[in-house]
C-alpha cells in the first residue's frame, strides 16, 4: 500500500476555487481547493452545516458549482462535456428501493447502463459477497438491519468496480458497534485495489482510523481549514486504535476541527 | 387497546360477521312475521330469497349489464387516470393545464352533467352514457393518487438515478411508477367502488336503453311495489361491491405484502 500513498500519486480530482451559493443566497461553500490522488483515502470532516456533503455531491455531479471548476484530469470528457466519473455514491440513509430484493437493488447501476440480468448476474452476486451478505441476495430491505442495509448500498456502489467511492456520512445512523465493524470491512475492501475513496464524516475517530489523509473544513461558509495526513500505516485495526498513534492524530485533529469551528464566528 | 391487542384468527374473521348477519336475519323474519308488516313496506328475508330465486335469470341478465358496464368504465377511468397522471408527472406544464379540468370534472355531480352527456351520444346509445359517466366518476381518485404517488419519489433514489445516467423512462419506469404504486393501488379500491356507484346512478337518470341493469330493476320493481324484487337486486348490487372491493383488496395485498408497510404482517 505504500504506492498508494505516494505524494508523487497521479491527481484524480482536481478542485479548484470552488464556490457554492444556493438560490435563498445562502453561500454554502467557498474558495475550496483540493486534489485528490489516486488511491487515497481522504475524509472530509466538520461540523453539521460547514457545506461538506455539498463539497461531495458537486463532485459527483449532483449540481453544478456557482464559482470555480471541478475538474477529472484523467477522465475522458463526453460531447456533453460531462466527465466519465466512474464513481460509486453511498448516501447517508442506504437509499435502498423497498419493492426491489437485494439482488435488484445492488442491479441497479448495471440496469440502469442497459446490462441484462443474466450478463450481470457474476457481478452482482460477486459485490453482494464481498459485502458479507451472501445468503440475503432475495431478501427485502424490510427484512435487513440498519447495518446490513447500509452493506447492501455498499454493494451497490461497488457493483459497477468505479474508480471512486464517495461516502456521505454512510455510518452516522448506525450503532458504534456496527460502526466500527463496517470501517473495518471498508477498509479491507479498500485495501490493495486501488480505489480512491472520499469520506464525508463528523467524527474526529472515524476519520482517523480510516484515512490516509483528512480535510478539516469549518463553516460560513464552508472553507477547508486544514489538510491533515494520517501517516500511520496499513491494516489498521484494534491495535491501532488502541494505539498512541492514534490517539496523537485525533488530539492534532481535534484541535483542528476546535479551531475550525471557532473560526469566523467566535463571538466572545 | 390492551384488550384489542389479542390475536384474531381468520375463522374468527369470518365467523363472527356471519353469525351477526344470521341474528339480525333471523330478528328481521321474527319482526316481520310478528308486527305483520305488509310485503311492500318491509319484506321477510325468507320473501325476499323467494323472490331473489324465482327471478333468478333475469336479474342475472341486469346483473351482467351493470357488472359490464362498472368493468368496462373503471378499466378505462384506470387508463386515462395513470396516463394523464404519467403525462403530468413529464412536464409541469402539462401538470398544471391538465388538474383543474380534473377538480371540475370530480366536483361537478354525475347526476347533473348526465342529460347532456345523453343528448350528445344520442337516445338510441343510453349504454355509452352510462360507460362515460361512471367513467368520469370513477377516473379521479386514479388520477390524484397516482400523481400524487410519481410525486412521492425519495430524493436520494432520484439523485442515484441521476448519478447512474439514467434516462426519463427508466426513471419512470423503474423509480416512479414502484414508487406509485401502493398510492395507485389505492384508488383503484376507491375507483372500483366508484364505478359501480357510477353505473347504478347514471343509469338512474339516463334510464338503461336497450337492456336493463340492476339499477333499472329497481326502479320498476319500485313502480310496480314488488318489494320484494327490489331487495333481490339490491342484495346482487352489494354483492357486486364487495366483490369489486375484496378482488382489489386481494390484489393490493398480492403486489405489496413483500415491501410496503400497509401489507406486512407484523410479529410481536
Amino acid at each position: 500500500m505504500a504506492e498508494q500513498l505516494d505524494a508523487a500519486a497521479r491527481q484524480l480530482i482536481e478542485v479548484s476555487g470552488v464556490a457554492k451559493r444556493y438560490a435563498g443566497g445562502t453561500l454554502a461553500l467557498d474558495g475550496i481547493n483540493l486534489s485528490v490522488a489516486e488511491g487515497e483515502f481522504l475524509s472530509l470532516l466538520g461540523p453539521s452545516g460547514c457545506g461538506k456533503s455539498t463539497l461531495l455531491r458537486l463532485i459527483a455531479g449532483l449540481g453544478a458549482p456557482s464559482a470555480g471548476s471541478i475538474d477529472w484530469p484523467r477522465a475522458t470528457y463526453d460531447a456533453s462535456g460531462q466527465p466519465d466519473r466512474s464513481i460509486g455514491f453511498v448516501f447517508q440513509e442506504p437509499t435502498l428501493m423497498p419493492w426491489a430484493t437485494v439482488f435488484d437493488n445492488v442491479f441497479l447501476p448495471l440496469k440502469l447502463a442497459g446490462k441484462t440480468r443474466r450478463e450481470s448476474e457474476a457481478a452482482v452476486i460477486d459485490a453482494i459477497e464481498k459485502v458479507g451478505l451472501g445468503g440475503f441476495v432475495r431478501s427485502y430491505p424490510r427484512q435487513l438491519s440498519g447495518g446490513m442495509r447500509m452493506r447492501v448500498s455498499i454493494a451497490r456502489a461497488l457493483v459497477k468496480r468505479p474508480k471512486v467511492l464517495l461516502m456521505d456520512e454512510p455510518f452516522a445512523a448506525l450503532d458504534e458497534i456496527t460502526r466500527m465493524r463496517l470501517n473495518d470491512d471498508l477498509l479491507e475492501l479498500w485495501a490493495g485495489r486501488g480505489w480512491t475513496v472520499l469520506f464525508v464524516t463528523h467524527s474526529v475517530y472515524e476519520s482517523v482510523y480510516l484515512s490516509t489523509r483528512i480535510a478539516v473544513m469549518g463553516a460560513r461558509p464552508g472553507h477547508i481549514r486544514d489538510l491533515i495526513r494520517v501517516t500511520a500505516p496499513y491494516p489498521r485495526n484494534e491495535a491501532f486504535r488502541t494505539s498512541p498513534d492514534y490517539n496523537e492524530f485525533c488530539r492534532i485533529t481535534s484541535a483542528s476541527l476546535r479551531a475550525a469551528m471557532a473560526g469566523k464566528d467566535s463571538t466572545p | 387497546m390492551s384488550e384489542d391487542s389479542a390475536p384474531i384468527s381468520p375463522a374468527t374473521r369470518v365467523a363472527v360477521p356471519v353469525a351477526l348477519g344470521i341474528v339480525v336475519l333471523v330478528l328481521w323474519e321474527a319482526l316481520v312475521w310478528y308486527l305483520a308488516v305488509p310485503k311492500f313496506v318491509l319484506p321477510a328475508p325468507s320473501l325476499i330469497f323467494k323472490s331473489l330465486a324465482a327471478d333468478y335469470p333475469s336479474l342475472l341478465v341486469s346483473l351482467w349489464i351493470t357488472l359490464r358496464i362498472t368493468l368496462m368504465a373503471f378499466f378505462i377511468a384506470l387508463g386515462c387516470g395513470v396516463a394523464l397522471a404519467v403525462l403530468s408527472a413529464q412536464s409541469r406544464i402539462v401538470e398544471i393545464s391538465i388538474f383543474p379540468y380534473a377538480v371540475i370534472l370530480q366536483v361537478t355531480p354525475v347526476v347533473a352533467i348526465a342529460p347532456l352527456i345523453l343528448i350528445w351520444v344520442g337516445l338510441d346509445h343510453v349504454d355509452r352514457a352510462l360507460l362515460i359517466l361512471a367513467t368520469i366518476v370513477a377516473f379521479f381518485p386514479i388520477l390524484s393518487n397516482t400523481t400524487l404517488g410519481l410525486k412521492s419519489v425519495d430524493h436520494n433514489l432520484r439523485d442515484l438515478f441521476q448519478l447512474y445516467g439514467a434516462t426519463r423512462w427508466q426513471r419512470l419506469r423503474y423509480l416512479q411508477l414502484p414508487t406509485a404504486l401502493p398510492y395507485l393501488l389505492g384508488g383503484m379500491k376507491i375507483s372500483g367502488g366508484l364505478a359501480l356507484i357510477g353505473a347504478v346512478v347514471a343509469e338512474f337518470v339516463a334510464g338503461s336503453g336497450t337492456g336493463a341493469g340492476l339499477a333499472w330493476r329497481i326502479v320498476e320493481s319500485a313502480n310496480r311495489l314488488n318489494i320484494p324484487r327490489m331487495f333481490a337486486a339490491l342484495i346482487l348490487l352489494s354483492v357486486l361491491g364487495i366483490v369489486i372491493f375484496l378482488l382489489m383488496a386481494g390484489l393490493q395485498n398480492l403486489l405489496l405484502r413483500r415491501w410496503h408497510e400497509s401489507a406486512m404482517q407484523r410479529e410481536r
